[in-house]
C-alpha cells in the first residue's frame, strides 16, 4: 500500500511542474500483433525456478509444424503445459506502449481551469485506484495426457544419449533440420542442455477447432536465466522480432550481455497519430533499432504487477500470473492494490546472426522505478473562445510545431508529410457581436 | 604534492571522460547529484579516515573511488550511492594486512552491497559491445596502467581469459562472433586497465602478479560458465583478493608507492621506489 501511495505522490508533484500533462485517459495501445514473425517468451522465475511460456505466430500448416526447443536442465512429463494464449494475450496488452490523451481547457476561464485541475486530479486518484487488479476466471487450461500428449502437441523428450543424435534422429524422422543445427546442438550439449521436439498432435488439434497453436509452458529449475536464441536464427528469413516477458519478485530484468535501451517515453506527438498509433509505434521502433545500430534490446515496460497508470489493460490476476508460472503468489488470495510480489519486465528485440551472435543472458535487478511507452497526444480546446487567445494560439502553434519534430524525430518519418497530417489550429473568434440582434 | 605525471591524475581524468561519455551517450541513468555525493562521500571519508590514522589527506584515490562507483554502481536508492562511497573507502582503513589494505575499495563496495541489499546491481551489458568503444577504452586504459608500471597485470588477465573463453568456444563449436561479442564488452576492458591494475591491492612482484591474474580469471569463468552468476569478474576480484598477502609473502617485493613515473637514460619507464619516510607516510594514507 505504501509504495502506491508513494507512487500516485510522485505523479502528483510531477503534476505541479507540467500541469495540463498528467490526466490523461488511455485511448490506444499498440500490441505485439504489429510485428510480423514475432515471437512472445514469458520468463516467471524465483531463484532458480524457472516457468517459460513460448508462443510464436506460426501460420502455416500444422502437419508441418515441428519445435526443436534447447532447455537448460532433463525434462520430465510433468514439465510441460499448454498455456492458455488469452492470459499472453492480456499480458501483451497491459505492458504495451500507450497513447494518452489530453485536452486542453478553455483558455478563457481561469478560474474554471484551476478548479478543473483540482477535479482531474481527483478523478486521477480514482482511475488509479480503479486500475487495481480485478479477479478473473481464467484458468489455466492445462490437460496432460499419458502418452506424452500436451494438448494438442506431442512431446518428444529426448534423453542426452538421443539428443547426441539430434540431428541424425530428426532427418530420420522426416524433419528438415537447417544447415548447421548440428553445430549449435552440439554446442549446448557440451552445456548440458536437452532438448524436446514439440510437434502438432492434428486429431487432437482439429478437436480444439482453434486454427492457432497454444503457447508451450515448460517448468525446470537451473541457474541459467538465459534464452537460446541461436538455434531459431539458423533458418530465420532476415531478422527476427522477439518480445520477452519477465515476471520476478525483485524488480526490472535487463540484459546482461546486450545494452538494454529504453523506448522513447513521456514524449507529445501530433494528434492525428491516434488513427495510426500502430503504425506510429512500428515506425518508431524501426528507427530506435536503426539508431542503436541493431544492438540493443528495448524496455518497453517495467513496472508492479499490482497496478498501472494509465492502465493499457488491467493488471493481471493471481489466477492469470500464476497460470504463467509465478509460483510464488498464494492461490486463491488476491493482492489488492499497493505493491505485488510480481514485477513486470517487458524487452523487445530485433535480432539477427549478426547482431546478436551469442544468446540473450539476463539478470535481476533491484531497480522497481516504473516505465511504459507512454506517448501524449494533446487536443487544442476545440470549443468557441470568448476572449482574445492570441497568446494562447500561439502557445498551441509553438506546442504543434514542437511534436510534428519530436515525430519526425522519433519515426524518421519526412517532416513535410506529417505537416500535411496535422491539423493546426486556429482559434474560433467569437461571433461577431451584431450577428444576434436580428437572429 | 600532486605531481602532474602521478597515474592517478591520468586515471581520474579518463574514468571523468567516461562517466561523461556513458551519461551523455549509454543512457547511464546517473544522475549529477547522485554522483556529487558519492564523490563528496569518498572524500569525506577518506579525510576522516586520514584524520583518525594521523595521515596526510590526498584526495585523489579517493576520487578514483568515487567516479568508478560513480561509473558502475546502479541502485534506486539514492542514499545507497554515498553509502557505497563511505563503505568503499572505510575498507582502506580498516581491512588491512600487514600495511596493506585488502580489497579494491570500488570492487569491495560494489559486491558487499550487492550481497547486502537486493537494491544494487551493476549492468555489465550496459556498455554494449562495440569494437570502436573496447579500443578507446583499451587505449586510454594502457596510458593509464604504463603509467602505474601495473600494466602486466592487465595483459595477463586479459591473456588467461580471452584464451580461456575462446578455447571454450572453440570446444563448444561456437562461431568466433560468440567469444568476441564476450570480448569486446566495454565492462571487461574498464576492469582490466581500471579496476584490477590498482597497484595497491595486487602483489608487488611481478611473478606473483601474474599468478594473481590467472587466479583471478579462472575464479572468474567459474563463476560465469559455472555458477551462471552475473558480475563474475567484480565477485572473482573479490575473492582472490585475500590471496595477495600470502603471494607477497611468497614473492616478496618492494611496496608499490604512488609516485611519478621518471624516464631511465635508456628511456625506458621505471616506477621510482625511493623508500623515504615521508613517502612511506604517503602510501600508509592510500
Amino acid at each position: 500500500m505504501r509504495r502506491f501511495t508513494l507512487a500516485l505522490l510522485v505523479s502528483l508533484l510531477l503534476v505541479q511542474s507540467d500541469a495540463g500533462a498528467f490526466c490523461g485517459f488511455f485511448v490506444s495501445k499498440a500490441d505485439t500483433k504489429l510485428f510480423n514473425k514475432a515471437s512472445q517468451v514469458v520468463i516467471a522465475r524465483s531463484g532458480k525456478r524457472t516457468v517459460m511460456t513460448l508462443a510464436n505466430d506460426y501460420q502455416g500448416d500444422p502437419a508441418e509444424f515441428a519445435m526443436v526447443i534447447p532447455v537448460p536442465t532433463f525434462i520430465e512429463e510433468g514439465q510441460i503445459h499448454v498455456g492458455d494464449p488469452q492470459v499472453l494475450a492480456h499480458l501483451d496488452a497491459y505492458t504495451s506502449p500507450r497513447l494518452v490523451e489530453y485536452h486542453d481547457p478553455d483558455p478563457c476561464v481561469r478560474a474554471q481551469y484551476r478548479q478543473d485541475i483540482l477535479g482531474a486530479m481527483k478523478s486521477a486518484r480514482e482511475d488509479a485506484s480503479r486500475s487495481r487488479p480485478q479477479v478473473s476466471g481464467e484458468g489455466l487450461g492445462v490437460s496432460i495426457e499419458a502418452s506424452y500428449n500436451v494438448g494438442e502437441y506431442e512431446i518428444l523428450i529426448l534423453s542426452a544419449k538421443e539428443s547426441d543424435g539430434l540431428e541424425v534422429w530428426l532427418r530420420k524422422n522426416g524433419y528438415r533440420v537447417p544447415r548447421g543445427a548440428s553445430q549449435v546442438l552440439e554446442g549446448y550439449l557440451k552445456q548440458d542442455m536437452r532438448f524436446f521436439v514439440a510437434k502438432v498432435n492434428l486429431k487432437e488439434h482439429a478437436r480444439q477447432g482453434s486454427a492457432n497453436l497454444r503457447p508451450l509452458q515448460i517448468a525446470f529449475e537451473s541457474p541459467k536465466f538465459m534464452l537460446p536464441i541461436r538455434l531459431g536464427m539458423l533458418n530465420a528469413n532476415g531478422p527476427q522480432e522477439l518480445f520477452v516477458y519477465t515476471l520476478t519478485q525483485k524488480g526490472r530484468v535487463e540484459t546482461a550481455n546486450y545494452k538494454t535501451t529504453k523506448l522513447p517515453s513521456g514524449v507529445e506527438i501530433p494528434t492525428f497519430v491516434k488513427d495510426e498509433f500502430g503504425e506510429f509505434y512500428r515506425a518508431m521502433f524501426d528507427e530506435q533499432v536503426r539508431q542503436e545500430k541493431m544492438s540493443s534490446v528495448f524496455l518497453e515496460y517495467a513496472w508492479d504487477m499490482g497496478w498501472c497508470d494509465p492502465c493499457a489493460a488491467d493488471p493481471l490476476s493471481n489466477e492469470e500470473l500464476r497460470s504463467l508460472g509465478v509460483f510464488w503468489l498464494p492461490g486463491g488470495q488476491q493482492f489488492r492494490g499497493g505493491a505485488a510480489p510480481v514485477y513486470v519486465t517487458r524487452m523487445h528485440v530485433r535480432y539477427d546472426e549478426e547482431h546478436f551472435p551469442a544468446d540473450l543472458v539476463f539478470q535481476e535487478t533491484g531497480d522497481r522505478s516504473n516505465f511504459q511507452g507512454r506517448y501524449v497526444m494533446r487536443q487544442p480546446f476545440a470549443g468557441e473562445l470568448t476572449c482574445n487567445a492570441d497568446r494562447y494560439a500561439e502557445q498551441v502553434r509553438e506546442r504543434q510545431e514542437r511534436e510534428v519534430e519530436m515525430l519526425a524525430k522519433l519515426t524518421a518519418w519526412e517532416e513535410d508529410r506529417i505537416r500535411k497530417k496535422v491539423k493546426w489550429f486556429r482559434a474560433l473568434s467569437p461571433n461577431p457581436w451584431w450577428e444576434k440582434i436580428w437572429n | 604534492m600532486a605531481n602532474r605525471n602521478d597515474p592517478r591524475i591520468f586515471q581520474i581524468g579518463v574514468l571523468s571522460l567516461l562517466l561523461g561519455y556513458g551519461v551523455l551517450f549509454l543512457d547511464f541513468e546517473v544522475e549529477a547529484l547522485r554522483a556529487a555525493a558519492t564523490l563528496v562521500s569518498a572524500l569525506v571519508t577518506q579525510y576522516c579516515g586520514s584524520r583518525l590514522t594521523r595521515q596526510r589527506f590526498d584526495p585523489r584515490s579517493a576520487l578514483i573511488s568515487g567516479l568508478s562507483l560513480s561509473l558502475l554502481m546502479r541502485t534506486d536508492q539514492f542514499w545507497l550511492a554515498p553509502a557505497g562511497a563511505a563503505l568503499a573507502i572505510a575498507s582502506k582503513f580498516v581491512l588491512r594486512i600487514r600495511g596493506k589494505h585488502l580489497f579494491n575499495p570500488t570492487c569491495f563496495a560494489l559486491v558487499a552491497l550487492m550481497g547486502m541489499s537486493d537494491r544494487v546491481w551493476v549492468s555489465a551489458g550496459q556498455w554494449g559491445s562495440t569494437a570502436l568503444f573496447a579500443f578507446a577504452v583499451a587505449g586510454l586504459g594502457f596510458f593509464v596502467t604504463q603509467r602505474a608500471a601495473r600494466s602486466d597485470v592487465t595483459w595477463a588477465f586479459l591473456g588467461f581469459y580471452t584464451s580461456a573463453v575462446i578455447g571454450r568456444s572453440i570446444w563448444l563449436g561456437e562461431p568466433l562472433g560468440v567469444p568476441l561479442h564476450g570480448l569486446v564488452s566495454g565492462a571487461l576492458l574498464i576492469f582490466a586497465f581500471f579496476m584490477i591494475s590498482d597497484p595497491k591491492t595486487i602483489p608487488d612482484a611481478r611473478p606473483a602478479r601474474v599468478l594473481f591474474a590467472g587466479l583471478v580469471a579462472a575464479t572468474a569463468l567459474w563463476i560465469q560458465f559455472g555458477l551462471y552468476h552475473p558480475n563474475a569478474l567484480l565477485w572473482a576480484l573479490a575473492a582472490c583478493a585475500p590471496a595477495v598477502p600470502l603471494l607477497d609473502r611468497i614473492f616478496p617485493a618492494r611496496r608499490y608507492q604512488w609516485r611519478a613515473l621518471q624516464q631511465n637514460p635508456k628511456g625506458e619507464n621505471h616506477a621510482t621506489l625511493h623508500p623515504s619516510a615521508a613517502g612511506v607516510a604517503a602510501a600508509r594514507a592510500e
